[in-house]
C-alpha cells in the first residue's frame, strides 16, 4: 500500500527547509521499505509549523510539523504504526488558527496539487467559468458589483465598477490590434504581506479562472500576471498552470468549447517597489521606466499600450470565481459596513503565530494580534504594529479596537492596504521606523514627481536631525509640513501614503521623538 | 550560482531575435541578458536600441531604472539580506552587522576577490518566518546567526 504525504513547495515552507525533508523522506521511506508518494502542495497557512508534512489516513489528513529532516525516520515509521510523534498536531483544520478562518478565497490553497488540474476541478475549480460563460457578460459584471468585492491590493476601489467601465469601452473588433487586456498586479512588494504568492503557488489555477472570467465579462482577450521578480516560486507555479490550463482549453481561442477568447502570460518585474502602482506597472509592460502616469485618462479607458484594460490585484482576480458559482448573495453576506466578504490577513513580523488568515471583514486588530497571532515570538509586549505595508500607519495597543474594514481604519488615519499586519515589540524605536519610511520612499521614488522625489530625502534629512536631538519641536514642525505637501501633492500612494507611517509614529508614540527613548530609558 | 556565459554578440542577438517579437519585448530581453551573462553589459544597449527602434538613451533609461538589472557582474555568491519592516521587527539589522563583519562587505558592495555581493532586497513575502534571505537564489527563513551561518556555509564555502 502506498502512502501519500503532503509537503508544501510554498516559499514559506521552503525557506523553512521543506525540499530537504522531501528528500529526507524519500531516503527514510526506502530504507523502511515503506511505499510513499509525495504531493507538494501549497501552505495551509499556519507558518510556524512549516514545513508540515501530512500524512493521509482513514481518518482524514494528520499534520505533523515543524518538521527537520532529521525527523525523517521517526516519522516514516510513526505512519506505519500508530501514528504518534511529538510533532503531531491533529487534523490542521481542526486547529484553532484554521477553524476560525473563513476560507473563500484560500479554499483550495494548502489542500490541492496545485499543478494538478483534476485536483482542482474535485475541489469545486472551474464552476465559476463555466457558469459565467452561460451569464454572458452584463450579468457577469451584475454578480461581481452587487458582491461588493473590492480591489484586495489596498485601493478598495469596487472591481464591478472598474469591469463595467472596460465593458462598455467601444473597440475595432476587425482590428486584431485593437484590443482589451486584463493585466494582474502580483508585484507584492509591501513587507508583512505575502497572501498573492501564497495563492500563486498554491491554487495558480484560481487566479488563470478569475482572469479568464474577467476577459469574458469586459471581452478582453488578453491576460497578463505582472509577478515581482522576488518570487520566483510563484513565477514557475503560474507558468507551469497557464500550460495545463492551455492544453485544457481553460485558455485559448474557444475557452471550456464556448466561443470566447482568452489567453495570458506571466511578465517578471524587475525589482522596483514603485511598479506596484497600476499605471508605473502598466508603463513596465510596455517596456519603459515604471514612472506613475497622472490620471485621467484611468487605465479602464486608456490602459496597456492604451487600450480599455482591467488592473486588479491576485486576490481580488482570485475571489471572483467563488463569487461567481456560489453567488454575489453568499459572499456579501460576509463582512461589515462597504467592505463586503473576506480578507485573507496576513500575520507577520515579531509574532508568535504568523500566517495567513482569512476571515469576515470586521474583526477587530486586537484579537488578530493577541489571540490568533499569539503576540509576540520575542515574549515582549507588543508596542506598534504597521497594518498596510510600508505605506500604511503604525497603531498603539489604544487603537487594537480598530475593526478590519477599509472606512474604520481610515477613519483613524490608517489603511489596511493588501491586509498585512506588521507586529513590533517594545524594543522598537518609531524615530527609525519613521525614518525608514522616509528613506524607503527615496530608495523605491520613480523620481517623476517633486514632492515625494524630493520630499522623502529632506524628511529622511530632517528626521536625522530629530534622531540628534537638533532643535527637535522646529523639526518635527518640519516634518509635519513636509508630510502634508506630500499627502496632497504626489502623483501615486508612494509619495501620497508614505506620511502615514511617519505622521502616526510621531502621534501615538511622541515620547520617542521628544526626548529619551522609552528603551534607553528602561534599560 | 548557474554558470554564466562570457559576452558575446551571437548570444547577445540570438537573445534579442527570439525576444524582439513579444507585446513590449524590452523588460523580457533585459532579463534573458541577466540570465546569461549575469549582467547587462554594455554593449547589449545599442544593440536593443537597434532591434526595437528605440533610442539608446530609452534603454538605457530603463535598464538604470529597475534593480535587477545589474551593469557590472555581480561576485560569485550573492546574498540578499531582506531590510524591510517585517524584517526589522524580527531583528535583520543585528543579523546584516553579523553579515558586514563576517563577509567584510557592506550593502550593495562586492568583495574584492570577487567572490561575494550583498546587497538588501525589500522583501521576500516571507514575513510570516522573517527574518529571510536569500542565498544564490536559495530561500532561508527564521533566521538567526546560527542558521544563518549554516545556510551560508553551504553555499559559501
Amino acid at each position: 500500500m502506498t502512502i501519500r504525504l503532503y509537503v508544501p513547495r510554498d516559499a514559506a515552507a521552503v525557506a523553512c527547509g521543506a525540499d530537504e525533508v522531501v528528500v529526507a523522506l524519500k531516503i527514510a521511506a526506502i530504507a523502511a521499505k515503506f511505499d510513499i508518494e509525495i504531493v507538494r502542495n501549497g501552505s495551509r497557512g499556519l507558518h510556524w509549523l512549516e514545513p508540515l508534512v501530512e500524512v493521509v489516513t482513514p481518518e482524514g489528513r494528520i499534520g505533523y510539523g515543524p518538521v527537520e529532516p532529521e525527523d525523517a525516520a521517526a516519522l516514516i515509521a510513526a505512519f506505519a504504526g500508530d501514528g504518534s510523534h511529538k510533532l503531531r498536531v491533529g487534523k490542521p483544520e481542526e486547529l484553532p488558527f484554521l477553524k476560525r478562518q473563513t476560507r473563500l478565497t484560500f479554499a483550495r490553497v494548502g489542500i490541492v496539487d496545485p499543478r494538478d488540474l483534476d485536483d482542482y476541478k474535485a475541489h469545486g475549480g472551474l464552476k465559476g467559468l463555466e457558469k459565467a460563460i452561460a451569464l454572458g457578460p452584463a450579468a457577469i459584471v451584475e454578480e461581481v458589483t452587487k458582491a461588493g468585492l473590492r480591489g484586495r491590493g489596498g485601493a478598495g476601489f469596487p472591481t464591478g465598477i472598474k469591469w463595467k467601465t472596460v465593458a462598455d469601452a467601444k473597440i475595432d473588433r476587425k482590428n486584431p490590434a485593437d484590443r482589451k487586456y486584463i493585466v494582474c498586479n502580483a508585484d507584492e512588494g509591501d513587507s508583512g504581506t505575502f497572501a498573492d504568492r501564497m495563492l500563486m503557488e498554491g491554487d495558480p489555477f484560481c487566479l488563470i479562472e478569475g482572469m479568464a472570467i474577467a476577459g469574458v465579462a469586459t471581452g478582453a482577450t488578453k491576460g497578463f500576471v505582472y509577478i515581482r521578480s522576488e518570487y520566483p516560486h510563484a513565477v514557475a507555479a503560474m507558468n507551469a498552470a497557464i500550460d495545463k490550463a492551455r492544453r485544457a482549453n481553460i485558455l485559448g481561442t474557444k475557452i471550456l468549447g464556448s466561443s470566447y477568447v482568452f489567453d495570458m502570460e506571466v511578465r517578471v518585474g524587475a525589482g522596483a517597489y514603485v511598479c506596484g502602482e497600476e499605471t508605473s506597472l502598466l508603463e513596465s509592460l510596455e517596456g519603459n521606466r515604471g514612472t506613475v502616469r497622472a490620471k485621467p485618462p484611468l487605465p479602464a479607458h486608456k490602459g496597456l499600450f492604451g487600450k480599455p484594460t482591467v488592473i486588479n490585484n491576485v486576490l481580488s482576480l482570485a475571489t471572483v470565481p467563488v463569487i461567481v458559482a456560489d453567488g454575489a448573495e453568499a459572499y456579501r453576506n460576509f463582512g461589515m459596513g462597504r467592505s463586503r466578504g473576506t480578507m485573507p490577513i496576513q500575520l507577520a513580523g515579531n509574532l508568535r503565530y504568523g500566517g495567513l488568515f482569512e476571515t469576515a471583514f470586521g474583526i477587530t486588530l486586537g484579537e488578530l494580534i493577541d489571540d490568533i497571532g499569539g503576540g509576540c515570538s520575542t515574549g515582549r509586549p507588543v508596542r506598534a504594529v504597521q497594518v498596510g505595508g510600508p505605506l500604511g500607519a503604525y497603531f498603539p495597543r489604544e487603537l487594537f479596537d480598530t475593526p478590519f474594514d477599509y472606512e474604520a481604519f481610515a477613519a483613524r488615519d490608517g489603511l489596511i492596504g493588501h491586509g498585512g499586519i506588521v507586529v513590533f515589540d517594545v524594543t522598537v524605536d518609531m524615530r527609525r521606523q519613521a525614518r525608514f519610511a522616509m528613506e524607503f520612499c527615496a530608495i523605491e521614488s520613480c523620481g517623476k514627481c517633486t514632492p515625494c522625489r524630493v520630499g522623502a530625502v529632506r524628511g529622511a534629512e530632517t528626521i536625522d536631525k530629530i534622531i540628534a536631538g537638533k532643535e527637535v519641536a522646529r523639526n518635527i514642525a518640519v516634518i509635519e509640513d513636509l508630510c502634508q505637501t506630500m499627502k496632497f501633492g504626489s502623483l501615486c500612494a508612494l509619495g501620497g501614503f508614505t506620511p502615514y507611517p511617519v505622521l502616526s509614529a510621531i502621534r501615538h508614540f511622541p515620547e520617542d521623538f521628544h526626548g529619551t527613548p522609552l528603551r534607553v530609558a528602561a534599560e | 550560482m548557474p554558470e554564466r556565459e562570457n559576452w558575446n554578440t551571437a548570444r547577445a542577438e540570438q537573445i534579442i531575435a527570439a525576444g524582439k517579437e513579444r507585446e513590449g519585448p524590452l523588460l523580457p530581453i533585459l532579463h534573458a541578458f541577466v540570465e546569461a551573462f549575469g549582467y547587462v553589459p554594455d554593449p547589449a544597449v545599442p544593440m536593443v536600441a537597434e532591434a526595437l527602434n528605440l533610442s539608446r538613451a530609452d534603454v538605457y533609461g530603463v535598464v538604470t531604472f529597475y534593480h535587477d538589472f545589474r551593469r557590472e557582474p555581480a561576485g560569485e555568491h550573492v546574498v540578499k539580506l531582506c531590510r524591510a519592516e517585517s524584517c526589522q521587527a524580527a531583528g535583520c539589522e543585528a543579523l546584516a552587522d553579523h553579515l558586514i563583519e563576517r563577509l567584510g562587505v557592506g550593502f550593495g558592495e562586492t568583495s574584492t576577490d570577487g567572490r561575494i555581493t550583498f546587497e538588501a532586497v525589500y522583501c521576500l513575502g516571507l514575513c510570516s518566518i522573517s527574518p529571510a534571505a536569500m542565498i544564490d537564489g536559495r530561500l532561508v527563513g527564521r533566521l538567526d546567526v546560527k542558521r544563518l551561518d549554516r545556510a551560508l556555509e553551504e553555499v559559501v564555502r
